[in-house]
């Protein structure tokens, strides 16, 4: 047990634990603005450190004389890549979903109107 | 290590059930979205898990991001479809209100 | 010039996809990224034929790891919030609209997808310069623009 598949497993939890976070989020709160928000974290930030963890593991024994090693670490460029592509996409695809609901009517859960 | 990543896509199971709530008692159509983009994110990180586990990581990975582009075209296509219809709105699918 | 950048970018990703170094495939794969480059070499430099936009990217760079610190942060907060039994006196949903003082459009979008990134914000609407923000708590409205703003405008616009 060396000190990276440590370092690996606790950003794979943390990411799985978020993942069910985000989960829990969207089945609890009240409103559909509101839940939004546990799914844009479960998209951004769990999404990033699972990926991590797995990118981190590829090229746990990297060796400069391997191509082996190499195509590890091109492996491990590609997930890289899916965490940009999600950090990019995952914004526009929650305002585009936003939008569409300000525009079809969905009203806001507010405060006031629960107390009134 | 293996064991690792098997516990953790058990644990993805679990939060894909959980989202799956929504995706089924959502009571409009966009909070079924919302909730299929939660699944589709999860389902990506357990494809890659899957590649592990199956020792064919770099067949499972392509998998994972084409998903993953999936993801983010379904977001944006369903919406723009359902954007022109009232069934938007509320109720379940529109028919019974 | 633009024309060769974008044909080396094009080309290092396919090498990254594709992973096969054959001369079959790379002969496939410099004949697909020269097509991609003559039909579409003005998209990846829209509006700036000079390579000013690479520098960008390397400054968004170093903005990047600050981001992820305050979506840690405020990813705890909502988790807190998502599994607090009495979730609904906590939370309390508000619209909130302010003016950037970014002048150029990609320090705009960067602005607006960090505020959907970071949880407890999310940006609802664009026009010019007022956006139009949904906060789900009064702390996570009150942190609006602030430090965010400020290290966009260093990091891309150079003040």
């Amino acid at each position: 047990m060396s000190i990276l598949s440590v370092i690996v497993a606790v950003l794979l939890l943390l990411g799985v634990f978020f993942f069910i976070i985000g989960a829990v989020g969207i089945v609890r709160f009240p409103d559909f603005y509101s839940r939004l928000h546990a799914a844009g974290k479960c998209d951004a930030l769990a999404t990033a450190l699972s990926l991590m963890a797995i990118a981190l593991f590829n090229i746990r024994d990297f060796d400069w004389a391997l191509f082996q090693s190499w195509d590890n670490l091109r492996v491990s460029l590609k997930i890289v890549l899916i965490i940009l592509f999600v950090y990019v996409a995952s914004p526009a695809a929650t305002h585009a979903i936003t939008k569409a609901a300000f525009i079809v009517g969905i009203e806001p859960w507010e405060k006031r109107k629960r107390n009134r | 290590m293996n064991t690792v990543f098997l516990i953790a896509a058990l644990g993805l199971l679990v939060s894909t059930a959980i989202a799956m709530v929504r995706v089924v008692g959502g009571p409009t159509v966009l909070d079924r979205i919302v909730g299929v983009n939660v699944v589709g994110a999860q389902t990506t990180i357990l494809l890659i898990l899957i590649g592990y586990l199956f020792d064919n990581i770099s067949m499972f990975l392509d998998i994972a991001i084409a998903y993953a582009m999936l993801n983010f075209i379904l977001a944006i296509g369903v919406t723009k479809f359902f954007l022109r219809r009232k069934s938007a709105r509320g109720g379940g699918g529109g028919e019974e209100h | 010039m633009a024309r060769l950048v974008t044909f080396f970018i094009m080309l290092f990703f396919w090498v990254l996809i594709s992973g096969m170094f054959d001369a079959f495939h790379m002969t496939v794969g410099a004949l697909c990224c020269l097509l991609v480059t003559i039909f579409s070499h003005d998209l990846l430099f829209y509006g700036r034929p000079d390579l000013s936009w690479l520098r960008d990217i390397g400054k968004i760079m170093g903005y990047f790891p600050w981001l992820f610190c305050q979506i840690f942060l405020a990813s705890l907060e909502i988790a807190y919030i998502a599994l607090h039994p009495r979730m609904l006196d906590i939370i309390d949903p508000r619209l909130v609209r302010f003016r950037t003082r970014l002048r150029n459009t990609l320090s705009r979008v960067t602005l607006a997808q960090s505020i959907t990134l970071t949880p407890g914000t999310i940006t609802v609407n664009m026009a010019g310069n007022e956006f139009t923000v949904y906060a789900l708590t009064q702390h996570a409205a009150e942190g609006l623009p602030g430090e965010m703003e400020e290290r966009i405008a260093r990091a891309l616009e150079g003040d």
